[in-house]
């Protein structure tokens, strides 16, 4: 396998969808921008994670640098071929595990694999081997002849997985693939993720669970609304969440005067109100609880809520879009 | 940058992996395949060559007219249900064409495929309907085998214009109407298709005879009329071959253009 030092490249993409039952002569709706301008280069080898809520463009990004979406401008390439000019090239080289389970019913579990290798043009007995082998690796070697149907959804979602490996990509691209499973099944999905890592394959994969993202990835593009907001390992993220400790108290009415006050305290970097909430960003946490109460009771409000959050991915990204990502 | 090692399969090669793919699943599927395509045209065989013969109903001289419509008809249902139904199930919720759009090659060559396996179904429902029907219906005076050529380029042009309409119908119509649009779209064409009776008959009625031109079953029927049975009237071979070749490159036309509209997004 040669090297690539870079599997993925974009510059400027950018994707807008017409707006659903958009029709000449109906009331004009505003089309839909799912990506604003992404630029993002993803290294030979890297695990990768999209990070973002609903709507964030993950799928999106995933959908063009696989060649099923075309990008309304911009440009992206994987491992050094261009996905529109050279659509061919790039599907060649990548290995893809969708959103939802969408093997061939048609077949059963060992000819899903086989055929998927002949799509590729892997001979019988190559494809026949490794799918016998990638099929015990993942736990379903018993299964080979079942219907695909008679697979559970944890199955299912391996079966997907061998079938993005069989033609041996060098990108992997997972689009969250652990979406509805038990946690049982997660965690053995993560450890076949790492070992994937470990042989040097690049892994792009898509996720709203910060503890996954967290867990796996080496450096993670945090996205909302079609943008890259921070792009970074987790480790540099966390420590960029302002102020360490998140601090939020629900109170019994409008939090901006109780705001201002409670950046006057000391240790306490930033302090915002939204709506009712009071989010305050400490470096000593729980100690500060006593007086940020106090502070609340100086402007006439109640506390009936508080929730601290050590710092984490999590706080970054409320800090980063207001919203919480779940 | 970019890798050298890089040797994509031939296109031709990942064709063929396609196609044993259905080849494999039809051949599985070959009974239900058989009695979907063969019942309608046996019954009607029954009926109007048989049994109304012999009552007396009609002369003894329709099943000459009725033999190549009710052959036209089959492989033309054959051929468009093969390419409509699995689009409409690929595209619809389970997405299962994904991992073949994901093959290293042009997204048409799927869409191409799927044409060449409506066109060897369509030629497979001519090949039992047609015995079948001399089965049952006995011995009809101005049939002739002699043009063997004419009936195999027909049935192949027939089920490829079918086809190619099978992949527009299967990609542009929505998942819920499919079945409406079979009682729409499909039984209208085949009742008006000149299958159960000669275009020259329809002098009876001249309006109906100009009218019933856009439908594409009248060349295929008609066609079978002057492939199988020479001697009686039918529209002109070229006339026939003429106008299915242009239907056909019409449904390639619009059938990929949704087919693409249907796999990009």
């Amino acid at each position: 396998m040669p090297d690539t030092p870079d599997a993925i490249r974009t510059a400027a993409l950018r994707k807008v969808y017409p707006a659903p039952g958009a029709r000449r002569g109906a009331e004009q709706r505003p089309d839909i921008v799912a990506l604003v301008g992404l630029d993002l280069t993803v290294g030979g080898g890297e695990f990768f994670g999209l990070l973002g809520p609903n709507g964030a463009g993950k799928t999106t990004t995933i959908g063009i640098l696989t060649t099923r979406v075309k990008p309304t401008s911009g440009a992206a390439s994987v491992a050094g071929a261009d996905v529109v000019t050279n659509e061919v090239a790039v599907r060649q080289r990548i290995g893809v595990v969708p959103q939802r389970p969408n093997p061939d019913r048609s077949l059963n579990v060992r000819e899903n694999l086989v055929f998927h290798a002949a799509y590729f043009g892997v001979a019988r007995s190559v494809a026949a081997r490794r799918a016998a082998a990638l099929l015990d690796q993942l736990g379903i070697g018993d299964r080979g002849d079942a219907k695909v149907d008679q697979l559970s959804g944890g199955q299912q979602q391996r079966l997907m997985i061998a079938r993005a490996l069989i033609h041996e990509p060098r990108v992997i691209f997972l689009d969250e693939p652990t979406v509805g499973l038990d946690p049982q099944a997660r965690h053995a999905l993560w450890d076949i993720l790492r070992e994937l890592h470990a042989q040097g394959r690049t892994i792009i994969m898509t996720t709203h669970y910060m503890e996954e993202a967290d867990r796996l990835c080496e450096r993670l593009a945090i996205m909302d609304q079609g943008r890259l907001l921070a792009l970074d390992t987790p480790q540099q993220l966390k420590t960029r969440a302002p102020g360490g400790t998140l601090v939020e108290l629900v109170l019994d009415g409008d939090a901006t005067a109780a705001a201002s006050r409670a950046r006057e305290l000391a240790g306490v970097s930033s302090a915002e109100p939204q709506g009712s909430v009071l989010r305050v960003y400490a470096d000593r946490g729980g100690e500060l609880i006593p007086a940020l109460i106090r502070t609340a009771g100086l402007e006439g409000r109640d506390v009936r809520d508080i929730h601290l959050s050590p710092p984490s991915l999590e706080t970054l990204f409320i800090s980063l879009t207001g919203r919480k990502l779940d | 940058m970019p890798s050298t090692s890089f040797t994509p399969p031939s296109t031709l090669r990942i064709f063929g992996a396609l196609l044993r793919r259905d080849l494999h699943v039809t051949r599985r599927e070959l009974p239900y395949f058989l009695v979907r395509t063969t019942l309608q045209p046996l019954l009607f065989i029954v009926v109007f060559g048989y049994l109304l013969p012999r009552m007396g109903f009609v002369g003894r001289g329709y099943g000459a007219a009725l033999l190549p419509g009710i052959i036209a008809v089959s492989l033309t249902l054959s051929s468009v249900q093969s390419v409509a139904l699995p689009m409409v199930q690929d595209f619809g919720f389970t997405r299962e064409i994904e991992d073949r759009l994901l093959a290293p090659v042009p997204m048409r060559l799927i869409a191409f495929e799927k044409i060449v396996m409506g066109v060897l179904q369509g030629l497979i429902a001519a090949a039992v309907v047609l015995p079948m029907a001399r089965l049952i219906m006995g011995p009809i005076d101005a049939l002739t085998g002699a043009h063997a050529l004419p009936v195999l380029l027909i049935t192949i042009l027939g089920a490829a214009a079918f086809s190619n309409l099978g992949l527009l119908m299967g990609t542009a119509i929505n998942p819920q109407q499919i079945g409406l649009m079979f009682s729409v779209v499909v039984a209208p064409m085949i009742f008006f298709g000149c299958a159960y009776y000669p275009w020259q008959g329809l002098q009876a009625v001249p309006a109906m005879k100009y009218a019933v031109l856009v439908n594409p079953l009248v060349y295929v029927a008609e066609g079978m009329r002057g492939a199988l049975t020479p001697a009686l009237p039918h529209m002109s071979l070229l006339a026939v071959v003429g106008a299915l070749v242009v239907l056909t490159g019409l449904f390639w036309t619009l059938g990929i253009r949704s087919f693409e509209r249907r796999a990009l997004s």
